[in-house]
């Protein structure tokens, strides 16, 4: 009976007046901007993290989480309206969710995307405050050595449920380590690379490399494409809820996404994409119903189940996020940047010494989730009006937010420069191909890295078996090994290279 | 030696240079131990792993044969270009220029230069749009970021204001 006790708390914390408040705030916001297509999650949450600053702790996390709920809800509906995945893990919600736009059909895949991925929410919720407590007992039974094995085993599950070439994604995560390791070493106090340069002894500010890498680096990509003839399906959207019949159809979709989504969610990297992709795989593979549309021309499977995997695996994510202190994404290593803004540091100790915001923040979720539901059905026709502001009035508008909150996070005119900086790197990435979210979960992950090595060595003496005597080490390491062999076997590596060609 | 994927070819090189300069940099900071490690171990790990990677990655480029040579394409230098300077002027506005005796502008002024900057980058620039643009981000900004969040930003120029 923890659970409903621990949860009793939770909700306690997060239905006062001003936390609900942070939660549509969070949500709106997270929405409004997530709806802008080219900008994905991680951006939005980069560009509306310093809003939360000012708050306590508790609730800017709300508001975070709203964010994060809004800016995915807000990929969605992008990629079902106007062909365009907001994100990658909506990726395959624009093959049928636009041909539904296209038949008419707008309001029943938008409803569809909405509700599937509340009840994915709500499934993803229970089972993160099932998990959060038996995991984090687990947790204090992990020495250094086996954090630094499970974060080795995270980062390669990073890259090998990350589209695009392996090697590219691994060079990129040690180069992000290696772009944390800028700053001051805590255990010597020698400043390393700072350049000397006085604002880099204290490191790059992730902000700095979200905003420029994801922000800048966009716009710019964008805007070197010419404005296509972008379709807007606003006249159609009319009739919102889906019908009997689509319900039938719906139900077992959202189920099957739900279950998978919530599996594939835990293990580090993959996350929402890969749910999703997984979803939509295995609903094609369902026998079509009579009568049914097939898949790739509007089938409401199409829409429901890969929005319910993607949703239940973001929350699910934040797991190994909550019990081990360990961001299995991108997204999650945005968060535990704005933990430590707020002097929370991530890991198995903020549910002992912190409860009301850990259980907090897991009631918001499934309140923000709601909020979700409440939020976009009846407000859909604002979103669709966002959907058709022109891109040129866009652009300068989200330069803006980003510089006044790169600016605001420090107040100083170095991170300005910083960010302009990391903008230009963000457009080289973007030309070399190189998928640059693995960069940014290396930058967050490089100084516990180092923390955890030294501190396993250390105990050791230097010897490196360590790793691989330790019996849970050694089985988290074997599981890394484990991963990397079955994504280079030629067959799987035909199939992966198909799975992420797929839009 | 012909480059088979332009793409993959600079990424090894550039993985490669980073990769030498943060292990060169590491040299400087003491190395220790791999039971004690210094400030310079790590790093120099980390360097060395991404100086292996961005050869491997180079020579596979040459080597792997692609459909279309995977080109890098034309750098869009126009809104490259005139997005930094957006970012460079707004930052010049709010913080001021010390070296050449600029005083701080404040919030209006710098959204009003990045917006006119930044709109360059486009396709087709309109004066009289821009300028209601920046208007109503001003406005937008000043609710939000000075009343609502109470940020701490000189708002409008030091002559403007006293």
């Amino acid at each position: 009976m923890d659970l409903i006790n621990n949860l009793a708390l939770g909700f306690g914390v997060a239905f006062t007046l001003q936390n609900l408040m942070y939660a549509f705030i969070g949500c709106l916001l997270g929405t409004l901007i997530g709806v802008l297509p080219g900008i994905g999650p991680l951006a939005t949450i980069a560009m509306l993290l310093p809003a939360t600053y000012a708050l306590p702790p508790v609730a800017a996390l709300i508001m975070l989480a709203g964010i994060y709920y809004g800016a995915q809800y807000g990929g969605s509906t992008t990629a079902i309206l106007v062909n365009l995945p907001g994100e990658s893990s909506s990726v395959v919600t624009v093959i049928d969710g636009y041909q539904m736009a296209r038949n008419g059909r707008a309001g029943p895949a938008l409803a569809a995307a909405g509700l599937g991925s509340f009840f994915a929410g709500c499934v993803g919720t229970l089972i993160l405050a099932a998990f959060a407590a038996p995991l984090t007992e687990l947790a204090f039974k992990f020495g250094p050595a086996e954090y630094f094995s499970l974060m080795i085993l995270g980062l390669i599950g990073a890259v090998v449920l990350a589209s695009g070439s392996l090697l590219k994604a691994v060079g990129m995560i040690v180069l992000g380590l290696l772009l944390g390791m800028v700053g001051t070493d805590v255990n010597s106090g020698v400043a390393r690379f700072s350049l000397d340069i006085l604002e880099l002894t204290d490191g790059i500010g992730f902000i700095v490399i979200a905003m420029g890498v994801f922000g800048y680096g966009e716009i710019i990509s964008n805007l070197s494409k010419h404005e296509d003839d972008r379709q807007v399906f606003t006249a159609t959207v009319s009739g919102l809820m889906p019908t009997k019949e689509d319900f039938r159809n719906m139900l077992p979709a959202v189920l099957r996404g739900t279950a998978l989504g919530s599996l594939l969610g835990i293990l580090p990297g993959g996350g929402a994409v890969m749910a999703a992709f997984a979803a939509y795989t295995l609903e094609k593979k369902t026998a079509l119903r009579p009568g049914e549309v097939p898949f790739g021309k509007g089938n409401i499977r199409g829409v429901a189940a890969p929005e319910a995997a993607n949703n239940a695996g973001a929350q699910t994510s934040f797991i190994p996020l909550l019990t081990l202190g360990i961001p299995p994404n991108a997204v999650m290593a945005l968060m535990v940047g704005a933990m430590t803004i707020h002097n929370i540091q991530p890991g198995p100790q903020v549910m002992t010494s912190n409860p009301e915001l850990f259980w907090g923040l897991i009631a918001s979720m499934w309140i923000g989730n709601l909020m979700l539901v409440v939020l976009n059905l009846p407000l859909i026709g604002i979103w669709i009006k966002l959907l058709t502001v022109p891109y040129r009035w866009l652009y300068p508008s989200i330069v803006l937010f980003c510089a006044i909150g790169v600016f605001s996070t420090n107040n100083t005119t170095f991170d300005v420069w910083m960010v302009g900086l990391f903008g230009v790197i963000g457009y080289i990435f973007i030309k070399l191909g190189t998928e640059p979210a693995p960069l940014l979960l290396g930058f967050i992950l490089g100084p516990m890295m180092e923390e955890y090595l030294r501190r396993a060595l250390l105990l050791s003496r230097g010897d490196w078996s360590v790793f691989v005597t330790r019996p849970l080490s050694g089985s988290l390491l074997l599981a890394a090994v484990a991963m990397l062999v079955v994504v280079m076997l030629p067959s799987i590596k035909a199939k992966r290279e198909e799975a992420f060609v797929e839009d | 030696m012909r480059i088979k994927s332009q793409r993959d070819f600079f990424t090894g090189l550039m993985f490669l240079l980073l990769g030498v300069a943060f292990a060169w940099g590491s040299g400087n900071y003491p190395m220790g131990s791999a039971g004690r490690m210094g400030p310079g171990y790590f790093p120099l790990m980390l360097g060395i792993i991404l100086s292996v990677l961005g050869v491997v990655i180079t020579i596979k480029a040459m080597v792997i044969e692609t459909l279309d040579g995977d080109p890098i394409g034309s750098f869009s230098w126009k809104p490259l270009v005139f997005i930094i300077a957006a970012n460079l002027v707004f930052g010049i506005a709010i913080g001021g220029m010390p070296s050449i005796g600029l005083p701080p502008q404040g919030l209006i002024v710098g959204i009003f230069a990045l917006t006119f900057v930044a709109s360059n980058a486009g396709d087709e620039f309109n004066f009289k749009e821009v300028f209601v643009l920046a208007v109503i981000l001003s406005v937008i900004s000043y609710a939000a970021f000075i009343m609502l969040l109470k940020m701490q930003f000189p708002v409008w120029p030091t002559w403007f204001a006293r």
